[in-house]
């Protein structure tokens, strides 16, 4: 309906939502050191995300390619004009590989982040919200899966998950799903603590008293509330999804290479070039994993940084003034005066 | 002799994100020696930060202009606070200016012995050996009346009850015979008995110790207890300043006329209590009762092995329909737990409460359910009652969408605006968010979400205790003007008797979880019977310096009287 009839007051309301949206916010407050951090975090995200999104028009061959037109690529080739990064040991295109491989990156935090986030948010809310028995043994399971080695944990997974078969959407959601494993007590932990402190806020207890029903109450009144925290955790975990990505790949449990690019994979074919002075096969999967890990965790870290409420008054305007009704005889004195 | 504070054109501004707040403009003020100078102002006026200055105790974002001159007990040194040095600060502070804060238990720290504590200060100044410091911090101990000092010196905060607790911090300050102690709201977050005893404990400070006070507070009644001369501020402007007994008789500010009016005073409501009575028909009386409780019980789990605590311990009242039943005690004596049993947030363990029809011991929430529409709810704070996710219409909307009386808040919308329009808030305030609302306002939409279904039962928990007076009045003006033409029947918490004094139709004192009186305002606050409630009468103090110094001497008869039972 607004946008049938956009009036200027609607204007003002869209911008000052637009300038609400989690990144923008942050973007705005933030000052000196803090905002190049973020800023830099932001540039090189926006960069891998571009990449990942157009990585059909800009890589110059398949990620499966073995030969073109003119022949086989030959493996282990130097950089040169047909091969801007060289070619790999398996006879691949490097820079095709590392530009691919940004897509299977992003697809594997997309399916990771979102299902951990679906699963955590929702087990927290009711940990948190019912308590009792079920929050203790909820808790319980969490602190144990903490307690497993991350990466063992991710390898049993992606065994269990993709029973040894590497296509391109197993391979995906092996890696994907043993990062959610990973990562569901997190989102949960906060989650759970965050409602547990908004349920003995006194608006909760004003909708119990209204008559609101349980599934009410969690979902208008709580979870909206326990969500704050949540960008920042996903913008962390995102960093942490690729290097488990990557470590699952480097140990021979991801994605074989005719099914997608995957930069943990390549890396480890690597290995035996790194002593033959075949520098180029190795640094530029290695560089694109530094460089996103690296904007991710800027990003986040930031996020964190400038969201710490000790450092702001949060109030965007001045404080609301009773009005009492009686003029100060100062203010009385200047209207004269005028 | 000079004075020992004297600050001139006191300027303080803070910067924050939404820029430069001027927190005070322009306030020149002097205290003299051996006088308690009261800093009067609601939440906001800049009052807090006057008395932080004169500590040299701001944080580094405000930005200071003018000065303040501090000097010695002795006369001996003068300074300007502002432009001291930290080192000079330390000299300075606990010798010349000592502080008593608000909250005696976040003010003391809980690790360390409260001997500890008061022996630090004199360390800090130098001079003296263990044993001497010992015996000072001793000394100063039994000066402010905690018994046995000699043992009780090496106990730890948590041991001691909150009126000694801030006796202790009085201690601490006096212990280096400063010239003057500011003290912010020392008794806001004690009961009204314990206040008594603090502000008496004050007043020897300034009789024995010779310490001029600065007492920073929002209570007028406190004010006339103890001030020896008044300072009123208003939005970080100084106001009037006069003599205590001149500015209660004579006020010249229209400010502070009407912050006086504002103040509620005992006896006001009985002549509303009176008309209310004789506008009853004559079967009112054997009505059934709204809520009944009969030897209600209830406990909370202890922990640990450790035996449940009995919150309510056998508590019979009735509310009957279109009657103000106000509930009275000091913290921890059941009455909030009471208001939480009626409305289903607190389990019963003992005893009957019936409401509305449903017995309320072993209830299930699905049978009460449908009882709910019947009852509204007023909280205490109204800064965390409302969701701030919310526009304010959408939460006076919730209970109309709960109880399908509307699809949603777009449908609710015009019951919402005469409903915004009974508690006198303009209807465009529908559509902002709580935060946007000041104190007061929010308030009046809590009672708007409260009254959202006509219920026949309203719960007010304490709902003025967050406020200001002037604020207090108006909501309390509101309530009753509700209540005249919605005919509910309510409960009404306070720990105020002179605020329910205003509201309630019958007035019943709760003590330690047990109910000690119960009857119409004339009984109660006319003759009471009990000791509790004589004492709690007792020490409220009024805003009336002359009144109040008569009612001192009989507060004393009774505690005499008290101690020789």
């Amino acid at each position: 309906m607004a946008a049938t009839t956009p009036t200027t007051g609607d204007a003002v309301q869209r911008r000052s939502r637009w300038s609400r949206l989690p990144i923008v916010t942050q973007l705005r407050q933030s000052v000196g050191l803090q905002r190049g951090m973020l800023i830099g975090g932001l540039v090189l995200t926006a960069f891998f995300l571009f990449t990942a999104a157009f990585a059909p028009l800009l890589a110059p061959y398949g990620y499966a390619q073995l030969r073109s037109d003119s022949g086989p690529f030959g493996a282990q080739q130097p950089p040169s004009a047909e091969h801007w990064l060289g070619t790999t040991v398996g006879g691949y295109d490097v820079l095709s590989r590392v530009i691919w491989g940004s897509r299977t990156a992003l697809l594997v935090i997309i399916v990771a982040v979102t299902a951990s986030i679906l699963v955590g948010v929702l087990l927290g809310l009711i940990s948190g919200y019912f308590g009792g028995w079920l929050d203790r043994i909820m808790v319980m399971i969490a602190d144990a899966i903490y307690a497993f080695p991350s990466l063992l944990l991710a390898i049993v997974l992606a065994i269990v998950i993709s029973g040894g078969q590497s296509s391109m959407w197993g391979g995906i959601f092996a890696a994907a799903l043993s990062i959610t494993v990973i990562f569901i007590p997190q989102y949960l932990r906060v989650t759970r603590s965050e409602v547990i402190r908004i349920k003995a806020e006194a608006f909760v207890e004003s909708a119990r008293v209204i008559g609101a029903g349980h599934v009410r109450i969690m979902t208008r009144h709580v979870l909206r509330n326990a969500t704050r925290t949540l960008p920042l955790i996903l913008t962390l975990n995102a960093s942490e999804a690729i290097l488990t990505l990557a470590g699952l790949g480097f140990l021979g449990f991801g994605i074989e290479p005719t099914a997608a690019a995957e930069w943990g994979y390549d890396l480890n074919k690597s290995l035996s070039d790194v002593t033959a002075g075949i520098w180029w096969t190795s640094i530029f999967p290695g560089l694109a994993i530094v460089l996103v890990v690296l904007g991710l965790t800027l990003v986040g870290e930031s996020l964190n940084d400038l969201a710490d409420p000790r450092l702001r008054k949060r109030a965007a305007g001045p404080e609301p003034v009773e009005d009492l009704g009686v003029e100060l005889p100062d203010a009385q004195q200047e209207g004269e005066q005028r | 002799m000079s004075d020992v504070v004297e600050i001139r054109d006191l300027a303080v501004s803070f910067a924050t994100d939404a820029g430069q707040v001027q927190a005070v403009d322009g306030v020149t003020l002097s205290v003299h020696p051996g006088e308690v100078l009261a800093v009067v102002g609601e939440s906001g006026s800049g009052k807090t930060v006057t008395a932080k200055t004169i500590l040299g105790l701001l944080p580094e974002t405000a930005r200071i202009r003018g000065a303040v001159m501090l000097t010695s007990k002795d006369g001996a040194s003068e300074g300007d606070v502002v432009q001291m040095s930290g080192q000079r600060l330390r000299q300075v502070r606990g010798r010349d200016v000592a502080m008593v804060f608000q909250e005696p238990s976040t003010a003391l720290n809980p690790v360390y012995p409260v001997g500890w504590q008061i022996i630090e200060g004199l360390r800090a100044h130098g001079k003296y050996t263990k044993a001497e410091a010992r015996a000072k911090a001793i000394d100063v101990l039994r000066r402010v009346g905690i018994p046995d000092p000699e043992e009780r010196i090496d106990h730890y905060p948590h041991q001691f009850s909150g009126g000694q607790k801030q006796r202790i911090v009085i201690a601490q300050a006096l212990v280096l015979d400063p010239g003057v102690i500011v003290a912010d709201e020392p008794t806001t977050a004690l009961d009204v008995t314990v206040q008594a005893e603090i502000l008496d404990l004050l007043r020897r400070c300034r009789d024995e110790f010779g310490a001029a006070i600065v007492l920073i507070t929002h209570n007028m009644g406190v004010v006339a207890d103890l001030a020896d001369r008044v300072a009123v501020m208003y939005q970080g402007k100084l106001v009037e300043q006069a003599p205590v007994r001149e500015l209660f008789a004579n006020p010249r500010e229209p400010y502070t006329q009407q912050l006086l009016a504002a103040v509620p005073r005992i006896g006001e409501g009985l002549a509303r209590a009176h008309e209310r009575a004789a506008r009853r028909s004559d079967g009112w009386a054997e009505q059934t009762p709204v809520v009944e409780a009969k030897g209600l019980r209830i406990s909370y789990p202890g922990r640990f092995r450790q035996p449940d605590f009995l919150a309510v311990d056998g508590v019979d009242l009735a509310i009957r329909p279109g009657e103000v039943l106000g509930l009275v005690g000091e913290s921890g004596s059941g009455k909030t737990t009471i208001g939480r049993a009626i409305a289903g947030l607190t389990k019963v363990t003992g005893g009957s409460l019936e409401v509305l029809g449903v017995q309320m011991h072993g209830v299930h929430e699905r049978d009460f359910r449908p009882v709910r529409s019947k009852i509204g709810f007023v909280f205490q704070d109204p800064a965390t009652s409302f969701n701030p996710l919310l526009t304010i219409a959408e939460c006076v909307a919730e209970p109309l969408v709960v109880h399908g009386r509307a699809a949603d808040a777009q449908d609710a919308r015009t019951r919402v605006d005469e409903l915004l329009e009974a508690v006198q808030l303009p209807r465009a305030f529908g559509a902002r968010f709580p935060h946007e609302l000041s104190g007061g306002q929010r308030q009046r939409a809590s009672l708007a979400r409260a009254l959202a279904l006509d219920p026949e039962l309203l719960i007010a928990d304490e709902p003025t205790s967050a406020l200001d007076v002037s604020v207090q009045a108006r909501v309390l003006d509101l309530f009753d003007e509700l209540h005249r033409e919605l005919g509910f029947a309510a409960l009404f918490i306070s720990h105020d008797l002179a605020v329910v004094d205003m509201l309630a139709d019958r007035i019943a004192v709760l003590w330690r979880g047990r109910l000690v009186e119960e009857g119409t305002g004339d009984e109660v606050l006319g003759s009471p019977k009990h000791p509790y409630t004589q004492r709690l009468l007792a020490s409220l103090p009024v805003p009336d310096p002359v009144e109040q110094a008569e009612r001192r001497a009989e507060l004393e008869r009774l505690r005499q009287a008290d101690r020789a039972s």
